[in-house]
């Protein structure tokens, strides 16, 4: 385990969340698809902190955990993200009884 | 070592493997199972990473909440389900992630990362588990904060420590984001007026 290895393994994770975004047409896909994506920039975040000296390590100790800190707020900012997805989702299924992204075209004029 | 290598090994290719399943499985289900299981082994790469706390929050949120949040959704727009199609633009959406994973590789591997020293790993795993908070005087030293001052720092050192000092304005927007998002979410999910 090093951090290259754990680099790459966010990275990966990150590009197989952006095929998904990108190729599937599920509404509900493409948020799981998103979802991963976030994992994965917590995986890097936190592997970075983990193993890269911080700018201030030599005045606090403290500072080692400012990945943890990135990592906190991308989940809670996933949460908020998924909460008004699915309630997005909700209101597209009450309106043309689909998820598919193709046919959310209410929008268009 | 061996034993963080075997584990890093094994909850990585689990990750990534799940990952794939969740975008090329057909059925969403599945997907949403597949997804959790990610999900799981991304909260063991936090252990591996001394993240112990990140972990718990994975857990609780990813696994507990949102997990079911995604299998609720998929169950009450089942009916229409016709698999998980994929649609028209297969071939950019192979090419453009693949693009970027090379570029991610190579920047990683290129890159001369400023590491924390050696020496000083112990003593930098000991405050990212939080676990430096709660050891006595005697420990701390055992573990290398050979003066006072330092020890008094490593004390005080916690991820709370920085939420509400110095990232104590993201920390508050977050909040606000937080209340929006659940705002917007009832007004959305709200059947409208006139349809009951």
């Amino acid at each position: 385990m090093s951090l290259e290895s754990l680099l790459i393994v966010g990275a990966i994770l990150f590009c197989i969340g952006l095929y998904g975004a990108l190729a599937r047409s599920n509404v509900i896909a493409v948020l799981m698809s998103i979802e991963l994506m976030f994992n994965a920039v917590n995986v890097t975040f936190v592997a970075l902190g983990r193993y890269v000296a911080p700018q201030g390590l030599q005045e606090s100790i403290g500072s080692v955990l400012t990945g943890q800190v990135f990592a906190v707020f991308i989940i809670a900012v996933a949460a908020a993200e998924i909460a008004l997805g699915i309630g997005i989702v909700f209101a597209m299924y009450r309106n043309t009884e689909s998820v598919e992204l193709t046919e959310a075209t209410q929008l268009r004029h | 070592m061996l034993f963080q290598d075997i584990a890093f090994w094994v909850m990585s290719v689990a990750a990534i493997l799940a990952a794939l399943g969740v975008v090329l499985v057909k059925d969403l289900f599945r997907a949403a199972l597949l997804l959790a299981t990610v999900f799981v082994a991304v909260a063991g790469l936090f252990v591996l990473m001394s993240a112990e706390f990140l972990a718990v929050v994975q857990v609780l949120i990813y696994v507990g909440a949102i997990s079911i949040l995604i299998i609720f959704a998929v169950m009450l727009t089942r009916d229409v389900q016709r698999g998980n199609l994929a649609n028209r633009l297969q071939v950019p959406a192979v090419l453009f992630p693949a693009l970027l994973l090379a570029a991610l590789v190579v920047v990683v591997v290129a890159t001369d990362w400023r590491m924390i020293p050696e020496g000083e790993q112990q003593r930098v795993a000991l405050v990212q588990t939080q676990s430096a908070s709660v050891l006595g005087e005697g420990a701390l030293e055992q573990a290398g904060f050979a003066d006072p001052a330092s020890r008094e720092a490593a004390h005080e050192a916690g991820l709370a420590d920085l939420l509400i000092g110095r990232f104590v304005l993201p920390f508050e927007a977050v909040s606000v984001l937080l209340l929006a998002a659940v705002i917007g979410a009832l007004a959305l999910a709200r059947p409208s007026r006139g349809e009951g």
